[in-house]
């Protein structure tokens, strides 16, 4: 579990996040919505520690995240697995060597222990046989499943997706999706992920935070999105004329509320 | 920024890079991966300008020093010391500092931009030690060994255009050569290259790892690495010239 509290960050004078508390709940996809630059990827790096916040707390468990020094953050990184808007493979080194590179850098295991873990990571992504491959030559899906892949090889307990789908094309889109839900569900993981795209927070979202400016507006089960009475959420998430037309099928209740079941 | 805020966050993030590294096998690796791209791909044109100034030195020598006065042994000497004490150091680093600086800079810059340092972070990794350590360790061991081949590739240099054109005879050149050699001189330059090699690695390395924003901030700092570095390599060179003849 994650729980952020009061969280607040501004950069050069202009305040990015302001008051944001949340809790994320393990084995479950948290998602976090909000327009382009309301700061979505500010607020997913606060609370992996990659920025430091201005104010507030934020929670690992019952630990204290933020009042934990360089060290100390050490032992949680371990269990922490992200993945970035860009994929951020390290360009040097091929795919194997990339999703290897944790288990190089904090294991004692022998090679071969790792070369089947990396093997067996892979291939829970679908990639296997692309290991000799550098990661300009991938394309954006699978740059995507390689990160998954490298997030996944150390078995973490959190899990940070910022904008895991975008500039993927809807089919590559889900697959993504799916990933991240089947192995949010398999190993119980705290997973949060941040995304503009109605598409993947109908397919698998089911906690819900909305942030608009940099202030948390909304929060809730996703079964509940489209009856929220925000009025910047409702505009949000009725910008795409699927979730128009998904409104009015329930309100002519043809589906019932939760949309999980829509699948 | 102001040049003292600049200072103290340089000296900061050195502090970060010679922290206890976390997996040395891996260190020792990237720091052999690093002398191939930083050193063993930049003995090209280290040789390069290195023959053809020792062979413009030896003339120039030639040239200017144009007196009966003047033994015709101290052409070769002049040209030694030269090579030795200034240019296969300074001259030398600075052409390093345009063609390895500008690649750590941009090299590092381009990780920033792209998350890949977020990344490293995120796993844990001490990312300034793991990305910038093995490139000063690379250099500081190798630039010395590209300063030896430099005042041997400019000694051939003056050789082959004595050969060439007869401006000495040949056994003069030679001679002019060994002409009251002193290990220290070789041994001063060394030192210099370490000194450099650290200078143009961490600053390079400085200006990369503080890169934000897009590409086009990468080239600025990339072009900001090759300038600072520049700039000090010379006031080293003044420093250490002063110190060394005290
Ligand atoms: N390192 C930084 N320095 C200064 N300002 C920043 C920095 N990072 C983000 N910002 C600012 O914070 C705001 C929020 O940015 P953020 O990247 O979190 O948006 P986002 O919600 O992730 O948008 P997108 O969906 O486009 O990725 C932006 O106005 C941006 O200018
Ligand atoms: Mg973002």
């Amino acid at each position: 579990m994650i729980r952020c509290e009061h969280i607040c960050k501004s950069f050069d004078g202009k305040q990015v996040l302001k008051d944001i508390s949340a809790e994320f709940l393990p084995g479950e996809i948290n998602m976090i919505i909000g327009r382009s630059g309301s700061g979505k990827t500010v607020l997913i790096k606060c609370i992996a520690g990659l920025f430091n916040v201005d104010g507030g707390e934020i929670y690992y468990g019952d630990t204290l995240f933020t009042s934990l020094d360089f060290k100390q953050r050490k032992a949680i990184r371990r269990d922490v697995g992200m993945i970035f808007q860009g994929g951020a493979l390290l360009d040097s080194l091929t795919v194997e060597d990339n999703v290897r590179f944790p288990l190089d850098m904090f294991t004692e295991q022998s090679m071969a222990e790792k070369r089947e873990r990396v093997e067996f990571c892979l291939r829970r992504v679908n990639l296997d046989g692309a290991g000799k491959l550098y990661p300009a030559e991938l394309s954006g899906g699978m740059t995507k499943r390689v990160a998954i892949a490298r997030a996944i090889v150390m078995n973490p307990r959190y899990l940070f997706c910022d904008e895991p789908n975008s500039g993927l094309d809807p089919v590559t889109s889900n697959v993504i999706d799916r990933l991240i839900y089947d192995i949010t569900k398999e190993y119980g993981i705290t997973t949060i992920v941040n995304t503009h795209d109605m598409n993947s927070v109908m397919e698998i979202g089911e906690k819900i935070v909305f942030i608009n400016n940099g202030c948390k507006e909304w929060e809730g089960s996703s079964a509940n999105l489209f009856t929220a009475d925000n009025e910047a959420l409702n505009d949000f998430v009725f910008a795409s004329s699927m979730a128009k037309t998904v409104k009015a099928a329930s309100d002519n209740g043809h589906i019932s509320g939760n949309w999980n079941n829509m699948r | 920024m102001g040049i003292f805020n600049v200072i103290g966050k340089y000296v900061v993030l050195m502090g970060k890079v010679f922290s206890r590294p976390e997996h040395v096998s891996v260190y020792r690796r990237r720091v052999l991966d690093e002398m191939e791209s930083l050193g063993l791909n930049s003995i090209g044109i280290v040789s390069l300008v290195s023959v053809f100034m020792g062979a413009v030195l030896m003339l120039q020598m030639c040239i200017n020093f144009e007196s009966p006065f003047i033994p015709r042994e101290l052409m070769g000497y002049a040209t030694r010391e030269v090579m030795i004490l200034e240019f296969s150091s300074t001259v030398v680093a600075l052409i390093l500092a345009g063609r390895v600086g500008s690649s750590i800079a941009s090299e590092i810059g381009t990780m920033r931009i792209t998350e890949q340092i977020d990344a490293l972070e995120i796993m844990g990794v001490n990312s300034a030690s793991y990305l910038i350590l093995p490139k000063i360790i690379a250099t500081m061991i190798f630039f010395p060994l590209l300063a030896v081949l430099s005042i041997i590739v400019g000694l051939i240099g003056g050789y082959v255009i004595t050969l060439v054109t007869g401006i000495v005879i040949i056994d003069t050149y030679i001679e002019g050569l060994q002409m009251d050699f002193k290990i220290f001189s070789v041994v001063y330059a060394l030192i210099k290259m370490i000194v450099y090699a650290f200078i143009i690695t961490s600053i390079s390395g400085f200006y990369g790892y503080y890169a934000r924003g897009n590409s086009l901030e990468v080239g600025r700092a990339s072009t900001k690495a090759v300038v600072v570095s520049s700039v000090v390599i010379l006031m080293m060179d003044l420093v250490i010239t002063q110190i060394s003849y005290l």
